[in-house]
């Protein structure tokens, strides 16, 4: 009897099996990728508790910061979350065209938080209070801008991926590629959470 | 390269449903946190407590409906690492601003 159910196991099965095994696996190693970022933000974030303090005589959070401009950039991030995982959903649909149409808006999105960012780096350093004005400010350039680069990271991914969803289709690496990089956005949304507690409304309360 | 249904791995691939609970509970609680502040209505260690609340529920809405991080077998991994990674967190910050902070007073 077990040597009958054990020959109707098919080598198609078989296969399956396990490639939707490696998809597992790359998603939990991707995973421990994430957790070790996690662990890079935490010394980040341990320093600029230390040092948030140690204006030098120079700008305060107070002074630097304005929220709604720091809620925008939390808006366009947090919707670009969700339209990733619309993207996410569109390919265990099937559906190619609406992959890559979810990605392109991520990616715009995406897009838009990185200007605001630079541009609040740009008007923050042609005011004089670059990364050298104080240890506060070292601190914030540091934490902020480590998001920001993997932000920046993050859209080079999106447009990778969206060109390989249309070239390549949504073949078996190609999903569990997308997958990964839904974990990696969803990722960094939590990051900035952190970030935008932390920096800008603890810096306001100050 | 055959097209297998990668839902099979055994994670959750979420709904519409979940994701769109999700980002509504997110927006709340950001504009829940932000609103707090600007409005300036709270004593400060009240405003403190909400916020800190608030960005808590909010890591925890985002594993849940975005990494679809549950108590299934086949997150278990997942969730062990992450509880180990929390822990050097806490470890990481706790640890430099306990050290720092003593440093500060005896040398004051």
């Amino acid at each position: 009897m077990i040597a009958t159910d054990a020959s109707c196991i098919s080598e198609a099965s078989i296969e399956e099996f396990e490639a939707s095994n490696a998809v597992a696996n790359q998603a939990l190693g991707f995973w421990l990728y994430l957790m070790s970022d996690l662990a890079l933000f935490a010394a980040i974030f341990a320093t600029y508790a230390v040092l948030g303090h140690n204006y030098a005589g120079g700008p305060t959070g107070r002074d630097l910061f304005h929220l709604p401009y720091a809620f925008g950039e939390t808006m366009l991030l947090l919707f670009s979350s969700g339209t990733c995982g619309l993207a996410m959903l569109a390919m265990h649909d099937g559906r190619q065209g609406r992959v890559f149409t979810w990605l392109a808006v991520t990616f715009l999105l995406g897009l838009g938080f990185i200007v605001m960012e630079v541009n609040e780096f740009v008007t923050m350093i042609v005011g004089g209070s670059g990364p050298s004005r104080s240890a506060f400010l070292s601190a914030f350039f540091t934490l902020v801008g480590t998001h920001g680069i993997h932000v920046a990271f993050g859209l080079i991914w999106i447009a990778v991926m969206a060109g390989q969803v249309v070239i390549k289709g949504l073949t078996t690496p190609v999903q569990s590629r997308l997958m990964r990089l839904g974990m990696f956005w969803h990722f960094l949304d939590i990051v900035w959470v952190a970030v935008f507690t932390v920096v800008y409304l603890m810096g306001v309360l100050r | 390269m055959s097209e297998t249904d990668i839902s099979s791995t055994g994670a959750s691939r979420g709904s519409f449903r979940s994701y769109g609970a999700g980002f509504i509970l997110s927006v709340l609680l950001t504009t829940a946190a932000f609103g707090l502040v600007m409005s300036g209505a709270l004593p400060r260690s009240a405003l403190l407590f909400g916020i800190f609340g608030a960005a808590v529920l909010q890591i925890l809405v985002h594993l849940h409906y975005f990494l679809h991080l549950d108590a299934s077998s086949a997150m278990r991994w997942n969730v062990l690492a992450l509880v180990f990674t929390v822990l050097i967190l806490v470890l990481f910050v706790g640890g430099t601003l306990w050290v720092i902070s003593n440093l500060d007073y005896r040398m004051m």
